[in-house]
């Protein structure tokens, strides 16, 4: 079957069964490999996308649920807060491995878009969900309070400057 | 931080005469021509496939291109640890680049240019990957400068010793200077020198430096390449169905249903399941749902976990193969005024790296050509050259980043590495093909850290000092029924199942420790600390629990019984200090302090805890005092340190 979905900003007709998830259409038919497949049963975060802005498991979203959605992956992320968390994660040195990190990233934006200044237990509550078997949390943490920093500090310059 | 134990581990895929030719070759006598090949055989090599009309190779571990980009070929896999960055910092160093001008890139398969110096083999493991190469990447950089010297003075109708280095440019009083880029291809054609001095330690100004940007790069973009984003035209995705019991097989199978689902091409017996391969992922996890397998389970494992756990403690009443004995433990026991007992019951542990395993083939008449996160290049070659009954020099392997291995990736059967192989070969089609494992078959597939039983026993005198020690430990060996037996076997003892009790910081009058190695069909491995991973712990939470009943503070209990290496001391007082250990027990938090030596790094740390509901704790904050000798990255350290301690406290 077609499907029409919209990936960072670009539309595509996408020719799979309509069990096929997001996760997959993603890999094998747009040929998009930053979000990773790491468990495939919604329990490590890995593959987590942005759907109509909400970061949402990918693994587990069937493409025919989300037909006419838009789709934001790791390689399409554009917003302050994605770019923010990307720098912070350079600066930080945050990923080992990194195979956990697009997933890490695309929920550490969702959660600055949704909460600029997050505290530990926001963090926490937020972030639970993204596993990363190098354990590179307390990074993740700390890259996510450089980025509500560094957007705070960004946004207060432009203040002044108008 | 990788747990591959000692080098005899690593021979199996060698025969005999070629591990001796190549320890010959590769031992501690090394020279230049050996590790850093002369520029003609360095363009004989496929190994410099790589190197662009644009590049110049310079020897084994450098290219540099007409754009001055220096590229510093690793030999060692990044999984995290770092080695891309640590590596390229060593040449960098003695080469006086530029950081910024550094690029790096995987070694190709070539044990005769990139073996672990320690091992003989292309191998990633045992906390060698950067002291081993130490010395190696050194005289790599400085004969590169040296030659750059030579290309400069010829050039210039000057002389070498007028010219200097720095930050990757090289220039003479006179005022003339050269980018690297500008002489490399010169550079390339000047003999490569015999001997080269390298800078005094007090002179270095990038290793040691803290604030160095990584080389591991796309890992925060998602433009890293792992094996499971790896593409290639017309690549097949394969997926394996493996026995649901170790040590069952397939009896028959009807794969109809599968191949008439949308996607599937092909359904392929081999010894270790069924495969389908398929044009995607998800068309092959369809087409395997969809198989009609029978498993002959007549040689499956019958036994679970709690009766494995039951026969090893029964086992551990039984006397053991002796790993250490000092002194006469049963006077010391006699003259004991308390004596403790203690049992500590260790699980098997996935090492579940992040990535699953994977594996990217592509099998044809000249051989086979591999693509993955490959830990053991030489073992691999071997494995599959004689699964394929093709030469070891006919696998070609090329190393990607891989999502964590914390030793699984280097397996003693490269399982699935031979799975992706076969696979490979059999497939009617020409297409190449790519192994993946999801997560069930990940933490399915074995090869676990073994369970261990551990038994301890301690006599205190009236001093509270310990007179008596006596450890039993009880578990699978990681080298038993493997073509490593013979060798790591020492006095019927696995090295590996004892080291971290074997070898204390303390220094004890009478000790025994003894081990009962068992048998079961579950697949075993080295797995992050090997050995370390539950001897460390169950010495360390006795000596808490002697000195509890000593009534001696934790840290003096262990300062007083420590032996003659004072960094033992040195790591423990120097935690002690940066955790306020005699200090801060306010609000009901609770410290747990520990220290051992583990592949040659000694480690003290203080847990700082709090009960957060009965009987059930929190670990609040962890300090690390780390003694690993030269530093090359202190913040890929301290990153394996924050790691390696969180990932400690999940596997309780
Ligand atoms: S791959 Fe989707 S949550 Fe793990
Ligand atoms: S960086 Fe390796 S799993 Fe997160």
């Amino acid at each position: 079957m077609a499907f029409n979905l919209t990936v960072n900003g670009q539309s595509h007709k996408v020719e799979a069964s309509p069990d096929t998830p997001l996760l997959w259409v993603l890999r094998d038919h747009i040929q998009l490999t930053g979000t990773k497949f790491g468990c495939g049963i919604a329990q490590c975060g890995a593959c987590t996308v942005h759907l109509d802005g909400k970061p949402v498991r990918s693994c587990v979203m069937p493409l025919q649920a989300i037909a006419g959605m838009e789709v934001v992956t790791i390689e399409g992320l554009q917003s302050s807060e994605g770019k923010a968390v990307q720098t912070a994660w350079e600066e930080l040195a945050v990923a080992q491995c990194g195979y956990c990190q697009s997933g890490q990233i695309m929920a550490a934006a969702a959660l600055l878009a949704d909460n600029g200044e997050p505290g530990d237990d926001d963090i926490d509550a937020a972030m639970s969900g993204n596993i990363c078997r190098c354990c590179t949390y307390q990074r993740v943490r700390n890259g996510i309070k450089a980025a509500s920093k560094n957007m705070h500090s960004t946004l207060a310059k432009s203040d002044a400057i108008s | 931080m990788q747990s591959v134990k000692s080098p005899e581990m690593h021979k199996p895929g060698l025969s005999r005469r070629d591990f001796i030719k190549k320890t010959l070759k590769l031992g501690t006598g090394l020279t230049l021509a050996v590790s850093l090949p002369s520029v003609s055989e360095s363009f004989s090599g496929e190994a410099f496939s790589s190197a662009s009309a644009a590049e110049s190779s310079i020897n084994a571990f450098l290219s540099i291109g007409l754009d001055s980009s220096v590229k510093v070929i690793i030999k060692h896999i990044d999984f995290g640890q770092g080695t891309f960055t640590g590596l390229a910092t060593i040449l960098a160093e003695e080469l006086d680049a530029a950081w910024d001008q550094v690029v790096c890139e995987s070694a190709p398969s070539d044990t005769n240019r990139y073996a672990n110096l320690f091992f003989g083999a292309q191998m990633t493991g045992g906390s060698t990957a950067i002291a081993n190469s130490y010395t190696q990447m050194r005289e790599a950089g400085a004969s590169a400068r040296h030659m750059l010297i030579d290309a400069a003075a010829a050039k210039w109708e000057l002389p070498r010793e007028q010219i200097t280095v720095k930050q990757g440019i090289l220039s003479h009083p006179n005022g003339l200077t050269a980018t690297f880029g500008e002489l490399s291809q010169l550079a390339a054609l000047q003999p490569v020198p015999g001997e080269v001095t390298l800078k005094d330690t007090s002179n270095f100004s990038l290793i040691g430096k803290t604030n160095l940007s990584r080389k591991d790069l796309g890992k925060s973009d998602g433009t890293a390449i792992f094996t499971q984003d790896f593409k290639m035209k017309g690549l097949l995705t394969a997926l394996v169905a493996h026995p649901p019991r170790f040590g069952a097989k397939v009896a028959s199978f009807d794969g109809e249903r599968a191949l008439g689902l949308h996607g599937v091409r092909e359904i392929i017996e081999i010894p270790s399941g069924v495969a389908v391969l398929a044009d995607s992922f998800w068309s092959a996890k369809n087409g395997r749902d969809a198989l009609d397998i029978e498993w002959d389970t007549s040689w499956a494992m019958e036994e679970g976990s709690v009766e494995l756990m039951r026969r090893y403690k029964e086992a551990a009443k039984e006397e053991g193969t002796i790993a250490k004995a000092i002194g006469d433990n049963s006077t010391g026991f006699s003259e004991a005024k308390v004596v403790l007992e203690a049992e500590y019951e260790f699980p098997f542990l996935a090492h579940a790296s992040m990535e699953p395993m994977n594996c990217v083939a592509q099998f044809s008449s000249e051989g086979i050509e591999m693509w993955y996160g490959c830990q053991g290049p030489t073992m691999d070659q071997y494995a599959v050259a004689n699964a394929l009954d093709i030469r070891p020099d006919q696998v070609k392997i090329n190393t990607l980043f891989a999502g964590g291995s914390f030793g699984r990736r280097a397996n003693k059967d490269s399982d699935f590495v031979l799975e992706a192989a076969l696979i490979a070969k059999k497939t009617k089609s020409d297409s190449p093909i790519k192994l993946v494992w999801t997560r069930e078959d990940d933490m399915r597939s074995g090869y676990f850290r073994p369970m261990y039983f551990h038994k301890m026993r301690a006599g205190l005198n009236g001093e509270g000092r310990i007179v008596a020690w006596e450890h039993k430990i009880v578990g699978q060996s990681i080298i038993t029924g493997t073509a490593f037996e013979a060798k790591a076997f020492k006095n019927g003892v696995d090295s590996s199942s004892v080291e971290g009790a074997v070898e204390l910081p303390y220094d004890f009058e009478n000790a025994s420790v003894q081990l009962k190695t068992m048998k079961s069909q579950v697949p075993v491995l080295w797995w992050r600390s090997v050995g370390s991973s539950h001897t460390a712990h169950a010495v360390e939470t006795f000596m808490d629990q002697l000195s509890l009943e000593a009534g001696l503070d934790p840290l003096e209990f262990r300062l007083m019984h420590l032996g003659g290496d004072p960094r033992f001391a040195e790591v423990l007082n120097l935690v002690a200090d940066k955790a306020d250990w005699n200090n801060d027990r306010s609000d009901g938090r609770i410290k747990g302090i520990a220290v051992h030596k583990s592949f040659g790094t000694y480690v003290a740390q203080v847990a700082d805890m709090e009960e957060t509901e009965a009987g059930k704790y929190r670990v609040r904050k962890v300090v690390c005092a780390v003694d690993c000798g030269l530093v090359i990255n202190p913040d890929i350290v301290q990153a394996q340190m924050e790691g390696a301690s969180a990932m400690a406290c999940l596997q309780l």
